[in-house]
């Protein structure tokens, strides 16, 4: 086994946090877990409690964040309204990652005919963007979150293959494949031990894209009432609710969106770093694109 | 160049198929058909096979898949559940609406970022650039709903200079459409020309470290001269391949645009057929994005093919 070049975690993260941005990007987001982990714990009030006598009320001692148009507490929801999304994008990120890198690399490794259909119909499925493959399903299935988890995996898993099937074609031609193979070791074991230690910094930072693109898919669908349902909380969920009577109650509006904005901004921070870091190129393409 | 055009318009074709199968099959794997889905919980036997019947659903899925298939190339896309009409009814004037949508959009935004783009390039990390790039990061990373809930508050809300949802119907004159698609049509601009002016800005940056610009200088040529006559010309033709891309997010993102500002295209029909569980309605209208998404694409290889003669060979 070899690999070309590769950096161990414990250096990766020293050097992101020695930069400015990437250094801002981890803090956001280590917030944000911080928050999401610790939220039922600290939220001051019940988030589905709905109190008629309060509906509406600007930012107060009693609700830091206002109340919504049910007087429902904003500060509360806000602080809980990511968990589910957030649990939903990193089930469905392994999910991606797993078959997309699996996929990807194999189908490097193989070649030929092979690779040239399994990319022709990976190519195609891309191209029906991906909030309608979503809602194929959605209106088959119902809305439910449970099941958004292996469909965000599947859609979201075919630019993975894409950019582990790149990443590994690097490789499939050096010595120490050819090594490997002449050693008689299975494709299988090839791809595990040659192929995915060299891939590893890519995929990496192409998982923690993922994770916020889905977070965001599963914001989008929230929105438009396709994803987590009510009576959880969602900042995408919130926003749509809040939406109607933003001149009256902008407060219930803008702590979601700053919520939400905060994360994937920190998020990309992040990751700009830690791709600059580990000198893979950063995959800006949009999800399904 | 014959052989590269058949080879083009070949991978469409295929690309059109493979989508309609995906779109066909994901829904034989659920659990429930159309039918079951539509009637709900509720339904008997009797509702159910009397519904299959009317379908076709008795029939087995490559059968179905076949006639299907063969419906949609005769311009008959089916049968909506909910609105017991032919969906090419219903489709047409939303499919109208969204293309002026998306026209406004491509003339507004495309020039837009191919000038914002050429400015940042050329000064990389000059303070202009810093600004136009970061500001183009912020609308790459936020995420549709929450910038066009922004365009709202800040337009609409705040400003007042522009009406926060569209409230005409889907039949309005298009000349109405194009003055109620000025928001949505902002939003859509304000994330598109994100994505194609940091290409533009790449390639600029590319084309001014060349050799011939190198030489162009040496040689005298005027600044401007350079710029209009040697760096936009080169930088714009990977913009071309760009903007076909783009289109995927374009068209994923009109999908909840459209439902931001409740303007009656495509992509909010594709949300009420949903909560309505339309599944054959919504079938066609991922057909219909697919499509439309393959021939943009295929439309912007064509142009640049005619405006790069090195592609033209076959894989060069």
């Amino acid at each position: 086994m070899s690999v070309v070049s590769a950096l161990p975690w414990s250096r990766v993260l020293r050097d992101v946090l020695a930069q400015t941005s990437g250094r801002i990007g981890i803090v956001i987001v280590c917030l944000h877990l911080a928050v999401a982990f610790a939220a039922p714990m600290i939220v001051p009030q019940d988030p589905a409690f709905q109190d008629a006598a309060v509906m509406l009320q600007p930012p107060s001692l009693t609700h830091w964040f206002g109340t919504d148009r049910l007087g429902r507490d904003v500060f509360s929801r806000t602080l809980l309204g990511g968990r589910e999304a957030m649990l939903i994008a990193t089930l469905a990120t392994v999910i991606a990652m797993v078959w997309g890198s699996t996929l990807g690399i194999l189908v490097a490794l193989i070649g030929g005919r092979t690779d040239a259909i399994v990319m022709r119909f990976v190519d195609a499925m891309m191209s029906i963007p991906w909030i309608l493959m979503v809602m194929l399903f959605v209106a088959a299935l119902g809305s439910n979150s449970a099941a958004l988890v292996p469909v965000l995996g599947f859609s979201y898993g075919l630019s993975v293959v894409y950019l582990a099937r790149a990443a590994a074609l690097d490789f499939v031609a050096r010595d120490f494949v050819l090594a490997a193979q002449a050693r008689g070791h299975s494709r299988w074991s090839i791809a595990v031990t040659e192929l995915l230690p060299n891939v590893r910094d890519s995929l990496a930072v192409q998982g923690a894209m993922q994770w916020s693109w889905i977070l965001l898919a599963v914001s989008s669908l929230s929105f438009l009432g396709m994803g987590v349902a009510p009576p959880t909380p969602d900042w995408g969920q919130m926003i749509a609710d809040a939406r109607g009577i933003m001149q009256r109650a902008p407060w219930a509006l803008i702590w979601p969106m700053l919520a939400l904005s905060s994360l994937v901004i920190g998020m990309n921070l992040a990751v700009d770093a830690w791709a600059r870091v580990t000198g893979v190129e950063r995959n800006r393409r949009v999800p399904g694109a | 160049m014959i052989a590269v055009l058949l080879e083009r318009i070949g991978l469409a074709l295929v690309t059109l198929l493979i989508i309609a199968v995906t779109v066909f099959f994901a829904l034989e794997l659920m659990p429930g058909d159309a039918c079951t889905v539509h009637l709900g919980r509720g339904a008997t036997d009797t509702m159910l096979a009397a519904c299959r019947a009317r379908m076709g659903l008795d029939q087995p899925p490559l059968w179905r898949f076949a006639a299907w298939a063969g419906d949609i190339l005769h311009g008959d896309l089916g049968v909506s559940m909910q609105r017991e009409r032919p969906i090419v009814d219903i489709v047409g004037w939303r499919l109208r609406n969204t293309l002026i949508l998306a026209a406004v959009t491509a003339t507004i935004g495309i020039p837009l970022a191919l000038g914002l783009g050429v400015l940042a390039g050329l000064k990389p990390d000059g303070p202009l650039d810093m600004a136009i790039s970061g500001i183009a990061i912020f609308a790459m990373t936020v995420p549709e709903f929450i910038s066009g809930t922004l365009m709202i508050l800040v337009f609409s809300v705040i400003l007042g200079w522009a009406a926060g949802v569209v409230t005409i119907g889907y039949k309005a004159p298009a000349l109405d459409l194009v003055r109620a698609s000025m928001l949505p049509a902002a939003t859509l601009v304000f994330i598109l020309a994100a994505h194609i002016l940091r290409m533009v800005r790449a390639s600029v940056i590319e084309v001014m470290q060349s050799d011939f610009v190198q030489m162009a200088r040496l040689k005298g040529v005027p600044q401007r001269r350079i710029i209009w006559h040697h760096v936009v010309p080169n930088a714009l033709l990977p913009a071309i391949s760009v903007i076909g891309l783009t289109m995927a997010w374009l068209l994923g993102g009109v999908v909840i645009v459209e439902s931001v500002f409740n303007y009656p295209g495509l992509g909010r029909l594709a949300v009420d057929a949903v909560a309505d569980q339309d599944l054959p309605l919504v079938q066609a209208i991922a057909l219909l994005f697919g499509l439309i998404y393959v021939l943009t694409n295929l439309g912007a290889d064509l142009l640049a093919l005619a405006l790069n003669p090195r592609l033209r060979t076959r894989r060069g």
